[in-house]
Parts: structure tokens; C-alpha cells; sequence
């Protein structure tokens, strides 16, 4: 199937007018809306929560689920906030999805909007962001003009104002109770739970968040229908009744070492051999990959003999990863020092760390410390027991911080250890092996 | 409103507790550094995580996998928490071995240590060593972020309660959290030093020794310290406090949180108003005769006494070099014989300090009574200085709706304006304005007044003083000089707040008491004790036993009179209560 597959979400990238509205509706573009307006939106609620589709922006949270938490019979605004924050290191999936194509974008909002009985909608964006910036307020100002924005849309009851907002350059605005904050103009620091945006989201009112490529696959959704949606993917796992199956296509971003790193668009559920090998043109220079990050950073490591893994959002999981995350897959070569990547990714955290929680704040640091002193030479075989003790003890899986950050600061840290376990304690015993490549650059 | 089950005890819990309430209530304490109970919750300490779980109608239990913070988890009927499993105290060993990762190991020259949760609760919950072997981040000390507050940048643990404090509390948002992650500090913006009237609140709410106050800095190690739990007298909000003393020196005042009277705060001006207490100025023993008169003429003594009844050739009664003399006896003697005096020749006056305690009221009442049984007796003057104010300010300074308040500082710069009323109106006397009272000296003929003072900045009102007859006798109970304490015959020198006991009503009728925090200053005498024995009572005062003769004729302050007053105070229904927020 993935040999035949024609790309959808990025179908139209690349296409010259790509980001005009002219170009979008002579590709069949707003047909999804224009069916969405003729339902009512528990209609459009259903067809969004029979479509299985799970959030793209790394927790793969059940869509409709999500939009069904909204409180019934809101009294006042509900509002839709836009996750583009994108700051997963690997991860540019929604950016291209932005620049080349706003519109499919922004078509998912109305929908979601409508949907959700949102009457505002934000868009949060990474500020690095500068062209997506751009195509965007272009591509808004088109559907004001064109009565897809504003008041009664394509002559519908239904009104919607998009706001654009410019994140500030920090990881944690991504978390969305952090978005939220930091939306608020407040100190991006993620709130606790309950209650859920859901209840009380951006500016103390009922909030739905979804990320931006979730949105474009709403807007298929609705155009092309549930059974297209689910004709991919990997389907439910009848033993597990809690799990919802990972359907539909995914845009996966490869980077690292790999002849030819880029976006591809496929269905759920393709092997992170299959990627590499298949669409990514293999690791570079002839090498083997050492280790494969299978979804941004923050999921760990799956190493060269779990390269088989499907990359759908219960595959990583079964290697030890965290999941599937962005799907954003950074091949790391056997030339190349595990230490070194595992300090790179240990400064990126520390960095990060909002430092709101006590553990997250200090066990980043910490394990950043402690791996630049291995790095130096001054290693203990201890350091490794404390690296593993701190990476078990921060995050939201042992209920010690508030937001997962800290998850995604422990996990490489855990899966370093347990699969790359020889090399870090020779690193200790015998120092750098002078042979691999300095990775670690200025972030 | 329903059972709670903390490590197997049972506790009944009200609405809108959370679990660190609940355990306090069953006697377990879970430690805790950012939840306070008058801010918003946050959970970010992480020091409070325990087990919860939740016991089911049909008796099975059912426990949460992972750790959860007290803080935030309201303690629901039917909750089960376990503080003391394993992974509980793993957690707690492992949050505090993160705390203390970049702390400094000064204890030794901090002003917190002693009274300082890190050292609390790493002796009870952590471990003795660090596994740290890298270099601590260091950071600058920020003297600059109060005029009376210091910022120990690297002792902090960023609990933040300080930043919401100035956020929520006084509304004036100076302080704030700037850059991220380990290396985050709490920061002013340039030039916007955190001044604002309730700033000395963060200084308390700060769990260890980043946030110090600047007057008490280096000047006392806190176990040396013997606190008295007392109220201010600074305003009529009436702040329970706790008097922080040592060798008889005032070094701090601290709030006592008592939601019956202002909540967990207090202003900077009841604070570091204390210093009077120790003034170089204070009347150190009492006078017999004018000071211009003392000074020319032993004749003045007579002149009191109205006869020469061998008071002594020494008018200047104090210490003397060779053999001490209580001076006091005489003191006293010459004022009941000074009113006695006057009785014969006119009306008596007595006016009432609303500084005065209502047992030091009633005494002064007592006496003067005793002597004409139409004594007038007036309210002093009421030091009234500019509008209440009320926090939280809005982001332009405006303060609330009074509904609203969070905090009020009063105008009223006295303690117990409605007691001494409620005494006086229970002696049957006329509510008078203290303006009209020079008039009513002439007109009523009044042969002698006793004045009693106790203002902050001694006797206010310097045109009275002038207006006052040159034939009226005068005693005048205060601790500081002015032009009254110079026109008085007689000077009794009493105390201040700290040396006194006593009962006073703040605005909304809440009655507390003051208590003895140090003993006199020199020869001066706490005010009851000389009123006591201006009645030629025997034995010592006890503010108690004067209540208890009291309720026949104080009605209205009898509930004082039956049994011993709480710590928290006991509310009067005193129909004059101001409305508007308790604060």
C-alpha cells in the first residue's frame, strides 16, 4: 500500500499559487467546510470522533474525545487554540504544512470551529516562524475578503474571528496549558489540571487545542469521509480496549544522518527501517544507523535492531520509547558518540525546563551536569546509577511535575542507558573513542 | 462533612480542604513549600506529593498508581492518603536532594536558620548527603529588590509564594520570576524595588532564608527570641501578632495568622512600627510637678499637694546614689491627694486614650468615679490619617471594592477606639467630641483632669495643651514626652503595647488580648498596674480579674467578663461593627 499511497496533506506542496486561496479552491479546496456548514455540528463532532483520528502534535489525544469534553450548553465564548508552537527538535511538519499550504490549515479551523461552537480561534505561532507567519496573515486576510472568515461564513450562522499570535521562542509554550499562559501574555508555566481547557482553557473560558496538522486531517476528514480515513493506519488492537488504533496519514519528518532528509507523507504504521531505507534514501555515507529517535527527541531511542518498529502511536511504545511523538525520526550513525548525543539532548531540556516543578527543573540541569563531566573525562560508573534514579523520578508518569516535559527530558536518558548501556560505561573506563565525530553543536 | 483517612486515622473535614488541611487535622504533617493558605495553589514544589486513593461505600479501597501533590487534591469523603509508604518518603528524600542541589551550605550566617523549612524538613525527610559533584550555581544577592527586604538569590527554592503574594495580596506585582529552568531567579524590574506597604509579608512567607528583612538582619539568632503572642496597635484593623523579643529588646514583630482578625499578614508600618518602644525619649519615671516649675522651684511640690505635706525636699524622685527609692508610692499618693483635692472645688475630668486597654479604661473610670460620682469622662483624641487602605491594588494602584479587600490598613491609627467607647458608654457618659472638650473645661468647671496618652509620637494635640486653664491640675499617664507631659502636675510614666495586658476590639468589634511581651523600661510602669493601684487596690493586676468585676456594669462586654479570651480573640455584638470585608 505505502508503495501506491498519493499524498494528501501535501498534495498541493510545491504547486506554484499553493498558498492562494484562488489555487486552493481550484483544487477542490472549502468543499470539507462547505459539507461541514450543511450539518449541524454534533454531526460534524461525530464524523471527527468516528474517524479515530488521534491529535498530531505528539500526545495522540482522541480528537472527537477531546472536543466532546467541552461542558454542554455553554453560556459565553468557547474558544480554539491553534497549537503551531512546533518546537520539538526534528520536527517541521507543521511548518510545512504552513507555508506551502495555510489554507487546508485554516479550512480545519472553521471546521473545528464550527464544531466546537468556538467563536474566536488563536493561532499560536513558533516565532522563529517568520514565512508561516506570512502565508498565514496573507491566506487570513484572503478568507475575510472572501466571507470564510468573519461574520456568517459562506452564509451560515456561523462567525469566527482568527487572532495570530506569536509565541516567544520557548519549548514549553508547545504544552497547552503552557500555550494558554503564555497566550494570556503570562510566563509560559503550564497549569494544573483540573480544570482542563476543556472547562477552563484561555482566558478562564471552556478552550480546545489542536495542533495544526490534526486540523488539516479534519479537513480531509470531512471532504473525503471516514472510510478514506480509516482505509489507512493501523487498526484498533482487539485485545486492548482502550486503544483507539492509529488511522489515517502521518507526516513523518526524517532528519540526522540520511541521504535524503525530508517530509513524507504515509500512512500510520510504516517501520522506521521502511522510512529510512525506502524514503529517506538509507544512512549517509554508506554507514548503519546506531540508534533512531522514532518521534522528536523527547520519545528516546529505539536502537538498530528495532528498526522494524512500526511507527504508529502504540508502536514505539512496545521498544521502551515514549511513543510515537511528532513522528519526527532523527537517524543517528555508528560513527557517533552516545554520550555526546545524549548530553546535546540533556542541554536542550535543561534549557527548556520552564522551571516550574522542583524535579524538573533540577534533574535537568543535573543530568546535563553530570554528562558534561563524563564528557570531560571525570566519569564515575555511579554517575550512571544517578542518571537513571533522576530520569525515574521526574515527569508525569511518577506524578512529580505538572506538565510532561520532564517526561521527554527522562526518556532518552532511560533509553540511552538501557540500550546503549556498554558504550556509556566504556566512555567512563577508557574516555572518548577518538575515532567519532564531535556531535554536540550550538542550539 | 465527610471522613478523610490519613495513614489509617480517621478526621472529619469541612468543605474546601485539601489533603495537607486534612492530615493537619489528623496530626500528620505533609511537607509543603509553595501551597500557603491564602494563595493560590500552584503544586510546583513538588515536596507535598503522598499517595492518594479513595475508599469505596463498600469498604474496598482503590489507590491513584502515581504520586500526587496534597496541595492540590481537595480532600474529598472517602479519600485515603498515605504520607509515610515508601515511595512517598523516596520522594521526599529525592525533591529535597534537588532543593539543596545548587543551595548554598550557609546556614551558619543565615538569618533563617532555626526557623527554616529546608533545615526542617531535610533533618526530618532528606538525606544526609548530596550526590552533587558538580560545581553549585551561583548567584548575585539582590540588596536592592526592598527597602526593607534582601533578596539570598541562591538560597532560594522558588516556591514563588512571594510573587504571587505581590500579586494577589497587595496587587502591586514587583516581584517576579526572569530567565528559566535552574538558573531562574527571583528579580525586580530596574529602578521598581518592591516598596510596597504589606512587602515585609514576603519576608515571613519565604520557607528559607532568600528573602530577609533588612532591619532584622544579623542583629539576632532566631532561637535566642521568645515570642509573646499579642495584637498591634498600630491601626484599628488590630493585626495578631507575635512579639519577637530578647533581654528585654524588641527585635521583630511577626503576623500571627488568625482568620478572625486579618488573615496571615500584616502591614510594614505596624511591622517596624515598634521602635518607639525602645526611644531614647521615653518617659523612664514618673513627676511630681511642671517640668518649668520642677526646674526653678522645690516649691512646686506643695503647690500639687496644695499644702506642704512632707513629700520630701527632693521633688526630682528617681534613682539616688546612695539608696534606692521607690518613687512610685509617692507618685501616686500625690495624685489621688491631688484629685481628692480638687474634688472640693470642682467637677473631675478623666480623658480616655483609645490607645488605653478596656481594662485600663474601666480602671481610670473606677477611680475618678470614686472620688465625684459625676466625673466627665471623655474620649481622647481618635488619630485619624488619611483614607483606609485596601489591597489588592489593580494593575493602575487603585484599590478594590471594599467587598473585596484582601487587606485593609485602616485610618484609624489606634487599637481600641470602640472598647474605651464601650467603657465610657457603660459608665453612663456622653460620647463628646474631643474638640468641644476645652470649652466644657470652662464651662463645667472642671478642677482637675487626668489625660491619659500612649500616642506613637507622643500627646498630638499642642493647642489643647495651650487652651488648658493654668489653674487646672493636671495628671498625665504616657510613655513619651510633649507639651502635655511638660504641663502636667503630676506625670505617671507608663508603657507601650509590649509591657502592657490587657483587651482590645478592633473595628468589627473582635476582642484580643495584649499580653506582657517585656518587662518596663526604667521606672516606668505598665498603665494597668498603675491604675490598679491609683484605686489603692491591693495585690497585683490581672487584667482577668478586672474583667470579672465588670459585667454588671459593662453589659455589653460581659462575654469578656465569664471566661478567658482565645488566642484567635472573641467577636462582641457590638452593633457599631464597621461593615465590609474581615481583614
Amino acid at each position: 500500500m505505502t508503495e501506491t499511497y498519493q499524498p494528501v496533506l501535501l498534495k498541493r506542496v510545491g504547486k506554484p499559487n499553493s498558498q492562494s486561496l484562488a489555487g486552493y479552491q481550484a483544487d477542490g479546496g472549502y468543499q470539507g467546510l462547505r459539507k461541514a456548514l450543511a450539518m449541524s455540528p454534533t454531526e460534524v463532532i461525530d464524523i471527527v470522533a468516528n474517524s479515530d483520528l488521534r491529535g498530531r502534535g505528539g500526545a495522540g489525544f482522541h480528537c472527537g474525545s477531546k472536543w466532546r469534553f467541552l461542558p454542554k450548553n455553554v453560556q459565553g465564548p468557547i474558544y480554539l487554540c491553534i497549537n503551531g508552537d512546533e518546537s520539538e527538535p526534528g520536527t517541521f511538519n507543521n511548518r510545512v504544512l504552513i507555508e506551502e499550504d495555510p489554507h487546508q490549515v485554516l479550512e480545519g479551523i472553521v471546521i473545528a470551529s464550527y464544531a466546537t461552537g468556538a467563536s474566536t480561534a488563536y493561532f499560536y505561532l513558533r516565532y522563529e516562524y517568520g514565512r508561516c507567519y506570512r502565508a498565514l496573515d496573507a491566506a487570513i486576510q484572503e478568507m475575510y475578503a472572501h466571507n470564510l472568515l468573519g461574520k456568517n461564513i459562506l452564509g451560515s450562522n456561523f462567525s469566527l474571528d482568527i487572532y495570530l499570535h506569536r509565541g516567544a521562542g520557548a519549548y514549553i509554550c508547545g504544552e497547552e496549558t503552557g500555550l494558554i499562559e503564555s497566550l494570556e501574555g503570562k510566563r509560559a508555566w503550564p497549569r494544573i489540571k483540573p480544570p482542563f481547557p476543556a472547562v477552563e482553557g484561555a482566558f478562564r473560558r471552556p478552550t480546545v487545542v489542536n495542533n495544526v496538522e490534526t486540523l488539516a486531517c479534519v479537513t480531509h476528514i470531512l471532504d473525503r469521509g471516514v472510510e478514506w480515513f480509516k482505509s489507512m493506519g493501523v487498526p484498533k488492537d482487539p485485545n486492548n480496549p482502550r486503544d483507539v488504533g492509529s488511522y489515517g496519514p502521518k507526516l513523518y519528518c526524517v532528519s540526522g544522518h540520511v541521504n535524503k532528509p525530508g517530509l513524507f507523507e504515509l500512512p500510520l504504521g510504516i517501520t522506521a527501517r521502511e522510512l529510512i531505507d525506502g524514503y529517506a534514501g538509507g544512512v549517509w555515507k554508506g554507514r548503519k544507523a546506531k540508534a533512531v529517535v522514532p518521534g522528536g527527541i523527547s520519545m528516546g531511542f529505539l536502537s538498530a535492531d528495532e528498526l522494524d518498529t512500526p511507527l504508529d502511536f502504540a508502536g514505539p511504545g512496545r521498544a521502551g520509547c515514549l511513543g510515537l511523538g511528532t513522528a519526527a525520526v532523527v537517524v543517528i550513525d555508528d560513527q557517533t558518540c552516545m554520550v555526546d548525543v545524549l548530553y546535546n539532548l540533556c542541554r536542550f531540556f535543561a534549557h527548556e525546563s520552564c522551571g516550574q516543578c522542583t524535579p524538573c527543573r533540577e534533574g535537568t540541569a543535573w543530568s546535563m551536569k553530570i554528562l558534561q563531566r563524563i564528557r570531560e573525562g571525570r566519569g564515575k560508573l555511579s554517575d550512571l546509577e544517578t542518571l537513571e534514579q533522576i530520569s525515574s523520578s521526574i515527569g508525569i508518569i511518577p506524578g512529580t511535575t505538572i506538565c510532561g516535559l520532564a517526561d521527554g527530558a527522562a526518556w532518552p536518558i532511560k533509553n540511552a542507558l538501557k540500550k546503549f548501556r556498554p558504550e556509556f560505561e566504556s566512555y567512563i573506563r577508557e574516555g572518548r573513542k577518538t575515532s567519532m565525530r564531535e556531535v554536540v553543536g550550538a542550539h | 462533612m465527610g471522613t478523610v483517612f490519613v495513614d489509617d486515622k480517621e478526621v472529619e473535614v469541612g468543605p474546601n480542604q485539601n489533603l495537607i488541611q486534612a492530615a493537619q487535622l489528623a496530626g500528620v504533617e505533609i511537607p509543603h513549600y509553595c501551597w500557603h493558605p491564602d494563595l493560590s495553589v500552584v503544586a510546583s514544589c513538588r515536596m507535598c506529593l503522598v499517595e492518594v486513593g479513595e475508599r469505596k461505600p463498600d469498604g474496598t479501597e482503590s489507590m491513584i498508581p502515581k504520586l500526587v501533590p496534597a496541595c492540590q487534591t481537595p480532600a474529598k469523603p472517602g479519600t485515603i492518603v498515605k504520607t509515610d509508604t515508601p515511595k512517598v518518603k523516596a520522594s521526599q528524600a529525592q525533591t529535597l536532594e534537588f532543593l539543596l542541589l545548587n543551595h548554598p551550605l550557609d546556614c551558619s550566617i543565615c538569618d533563617q536558620a532555626g526557623e527554616c523549612y529546608l533545615q526542617d524538613y531535610t533533618y526530618k525527610f532528606g538525606k544526609a548527603s548530596s550526590r552533587l559533584d558538580e560545581p553549585k550555581v551561583q548567584r548575585k544577592d539582590k540588596y536592592h529588590i526592598g527597602d526593607q527586604i534582601a533578596l539570598f538569590t541562591d538560597r532560594c527554592v522558588m516556591c514563588t509564594r512571594c510573587v504571587r503574594f505581590t500579586r494577589e495580596i497587595s496587587g502591586t506585582a514587583e516581584l517576579q520570576v526572569v530567565s528559566r529552568g535552574s538558573v531562574e531567579e527571583i528579580d525586580v524590574f530596574p529602578d521598581q524595588p518592591c516598596n510596597n506597604k504589606l512587602a515585609g509579608n514576603v519576608v515571613d512567607l519565604c520557607p528559607v532564608g532568600a528573602l530577609c528583612s533588612k532591619d532584622f538582619l544579623y542583629k539576632k539568632r532566631v532561637w535566642w527570641l521568645k515570642s509573646q503572642d499579642s495584637v498591634c496597635t498600630g491601626c484599628s484593623t488590630g493585626c495578631s501578632i507575635e512579639v519577637d523579643q530578647n533581654e528585654n529588646r524588641i527585635y521583630r514583630l511577626r503576623p500571627r495568622p488568625n482568620p478572625l482578625a486579618q488573615g496571615s499578614f500584616m502591614c510594614d508600618e505596624g511591622r517596624f512600627g515598634w521602635k518607639y518602644v525602645h526611644s531614647e525619649d521615653r518617659l523612664n519615671s514618673p513627676r511630681i510637678g511642671r517640668a518649668s516649675a520642677i526646674a526653678t522651684s522645690v516649691a512646686a511640690l506643695s503647690a500639687v499637694t496644695g499644702s506642704s505635706s512632707g513629700l520630701g525636699q527632693d521633688a526630682m524622685i528617681g534613682y539616688n546614689d546612695l539608696a534606692y527609692v521607690d518613687p512610685w508610692p509617692d507618685a501616686l499618693s500625690a495624685t489621688r491627694t491631688m484629685f481628692r483635692t480638687a474634688a472640693a472645688s470642682g467637677r473631675l475630668m478623666g480623658i480616655f486614650s483609645p490607645m488605653m486597654t478596656c481594662e485600663e479604661a474601666y480602671l481610670l473610670a473606677r477611680f475618678l468615679r470614686g472620688i465625684d460620682k459625676q466625673a466627665v469622662l471623655a474620649l481622647g483624641p481618635v488619630p485619624l490619617i488619611g483614607e483606609d487602605d485596601l489591597y489588592p491594588k489593580d494593575h493602575r494602584g487603585n484599590p478594590p471594592e471594599r467587598s473585596k479587600a484582601r487587606f485593609i490598613i485602616r485610618n484609624e491609627k489606634c487599637p481600641n477606639r470602640l472598647g474605651v467607647t464601650e467603657v465610657l458608654r457603660g459608665f453612663g457618659s456622653r460620647l463628646l467630641d474631643f474638640s468641644s472638650v476645652p470649652e466644657l473645661i470652662a464651662n463645667e468647671s472642671i478642677s482637675a483632669a487626668f489625660v491619659v496618652g500612649g500616642y506613637v509620637g507622643g500627646w498630638p494635640d499642642s493647642v489643647f495643651v495651650e487652651r488648658l486653664p493654668e489653674k487646672l491640675k493636671l495628671a498625665v499617664l504616657d510613655l513619651l514626652p510633649s507639651a502635655l507631659t511638660d504641663r502636667a502636675d503630676v506625670l505617671l510614666a507608663g508603657g507601650s503595647f509590649a509591657e502592657r495586658e490587657g483587651t482590645v476590639i478592633n473595628h468589627a468589634g473582635l476582642a484580643q488580648s495584649l499580653r506582657t511581651a517585656m518587662r518596663p523600661i526604667g521606672e516606668s510602669r505598665p498603665d494597668g498596674r498603675i491604675l490598679y493601684e491609683l484605686n489603692d487596690r491591693k495585690g497585683l493586676f490581672h487584667a482577668r480579674s478586672v474583667r470579672e468585676e465588670w459585667s454588671r456594669e459593662l453589659p455589653r462586654l460581659a462575654a469578656l467578663a465569664d471566661k478567658p479570651i482565645p488566642d484567635q480573640g472573641l467577636k462582641l455584638p457590638l452593633g457599631e461593627a464597621m461593615t465590609g470585608a474581615v481583614s
